[in-house]
């Protein structure tokens, strides 16, 4: 970030961003196509089935990666929330802004796999074990932060607001993190999972690799096509507002005229 | 400095304690929750022992919420919380004094009051005394997230809703601290003084974030 700033400036201003990202998102959207497909084919024909789990194995292809890129949006969010509060960088904020539903979606998923893939292995949907438990308070934690968002109609306001929160969610997630795995272990005994102490067979660890950088991928690309869709979404209040100033030039202002449209306008998106 | 603390914790605990305050009624709202367990599992005595700390725990971090969104609501309407931003005094120790004051009418009166409440769900001597203990040392943790919550809700209409689904996730860690502090004091593998001093270091940093959490919210929500 620091390294040229003069790039990065020019990067991250919203009419540039509009317009390399533009360029760049029908390749993108090709590369994490062709990566799935890799990744998927190579998971469902390739990779054998597990000696004791049988074909149930293959959900963690999809389980995995769900699981790190949930925990990578809520990482992207904190990043873009500490330049949000230190530089003001109205993209800043509409990375987080974007990040969010994003970051919720994959964890729901990773919850819903993984509870899918609990029934036949463990014989019930749901175990409050340490790490569905973690995953499930990173997921309420999401919850609270869109909701938040909703709550407040200034887009500017609410990005401070935000921003603050996640970053409080950040310095408190290793906490519950800590917390929810000595509870689990006093509770009860951590035998349930065992693919911590076994290493995983290259035959499906390539698969896996493979179907994690391809989501990677996937969500890099969904998050830049949703930074573009706010950018867009919040030119045309900017737009609105001014239409609804233009229409009030003489008349007295209304309430919600120039005080709330100066701060989006004075951004300039 | 302290003449301001001092000035505003002695306001904050006047208003309290004057008519529409809510002093006494998160302590009503906390027997509340304890008398309504009984009705939910039925009176056995040996489960509600067993579940005691527990539901004294849990009773204590919803009515921890009671009060929570009209901490700096009510400053916001009134114009009073302009007042203290424009002071010479830091927001930080406005946050503070305001959050002590808070606990004090809150946390202290629920740790205070937790062992006449345990004789509800028939907890025994010690398991009273450790109960208290940990509501004593884990309750300003709860309070202080709280405050991050208020803080940035303040300005919001109807902002109790958002407020509990903003701090719940963020108390899990001191609810187990504290239910696992209270149980290990009945017996069990884990000395009691393990997780009781896990529950002070949460209090101890969630008063660090806390504070200055709520004080960046209330300054940046202008």
């Amino acid at each position: 970030m620091s390294a040229s700033p003069s790039l990065w400036t020019r990067l991250s201003n919203p009419g540039h961003f509009l317009r390399w990202s533009g360029a760049l998102m029908p390749w993108l959207v090709a590369v994490s196509l062709l990566a799935l497909c890799l990744g998927l084919s190579l998971s469902w024909f390739v990779a054998p089935p597990d000696y004791q789990q049988g074909e149930t194995v293959r959900i963690m292809f999809i389980h995995v990666p769900a699981a790190w890129l949930g925990v990578f949006f809520y990482g992207s969010m904190a990043l873009s929330a500490i330049g949000t509060l230190v530089w003001r960088h109205p993209l800043a904020d509409v990375a987080q802004r974007a990040a969010a539903p994003i970051g919720a979606a994959f964890t729901i998923i990773c919850l819903v796999t993984g509870s899918l893939w609990g029934k036949p292995m463990w014989g019930t949907y749901w175990v409050w074990d340490a790490r569905l438990t973690s995953m499930l308070v990173l997921f309420l934690i999401y919850c609270g932060i869109i909701a938040l968002w909703r709550t407040m109609e200034d887009p500017n306001r609410a990005a401070r607001a935000v921003a603050i929160l996640t970053l409080v969610g950040a310095v408190n997630l290793p906490i519950i993190k800590f917390s929810v795995n000595w509870w689990s272990t006093l509770h009860q005994p951590a035998s349930i999972l065992r693919m911590g102490g076994s290493t995983i067979d290259p035959s499906m660890l390539y698969p896996l690799l493979i179907m994690i950088a391809a989501a990677t991928l996937l969500g890099v690309t969904l998050h830049l096509y949703a930074m573009r869709t706010e950018i867009l979404r919040r030119r045309v209040r900017t737009l609105t507002i001014r239409e609804a100033e233009r229409l009030d030039a003489g008349a007295p202002a209304l309430v919600p005229g120039p005080s709330a449209g100066a701060a989006p306008l004075g951004q300039a998106l | 400095m302290i003449r301001a603390f001092r000035a505003l914790v002695a306001r904050d605990l006047t208003l309290a304690a004057r008519v529409g305050g809510s002093g006494t009624l998160s302590l009503v709202f906390f027997l509340m929750i304890v008398a309504l367990v009984p009705f939910a599992l039925g009176p056995d005595l040996n489960l509600l022992s067993r579940i005691g700390p527990a539901i004294l725990w849990l009773a204590a971090v919803l009515a921890t919420l009671i009060g929570l969104d009209r901490l700096f609501q009510a400053d916001e309407e009134d114009g009073s919380l302009d007042l203290m931003t424009g002071a010479p005094a830091p927001l930080e120790l406005v946050v503070l004094a305001k959050v002590a004051a808070h606990w004090l009418t809150t946390g202290l009166p629920l740790a205070l009051a937790s062992p006449l409440f345990g004789l509800l769900v028939a907890l025994d001597g010690t398991a009273m005394a450790a109960t208290a203990l940990t509501l004593l040392v884990g309750t300003p943790a709860l309070t202080f997230v709280g405050a991050v919550g208020a803080a940035l809700t303040a300005s919001i209409r109807r902002g109790g809703l958002i407020l509990a689904v903003l701090v719940l996730p963020l108390m899990i860690p001191t609810l187990i601290f504290g239910v696992s502090a209270a149980q290990s004091a009945l017996g069990g593998t884990v000395p009691f003084a393990t997780p009781l001093t896990i529950l002070a270091a949460l209090s101890l940093i969630a008063a660090v974030i806390g504070t200055f959490a709520a004080a960046a919210a209330l300054r940046w929500s202008e």
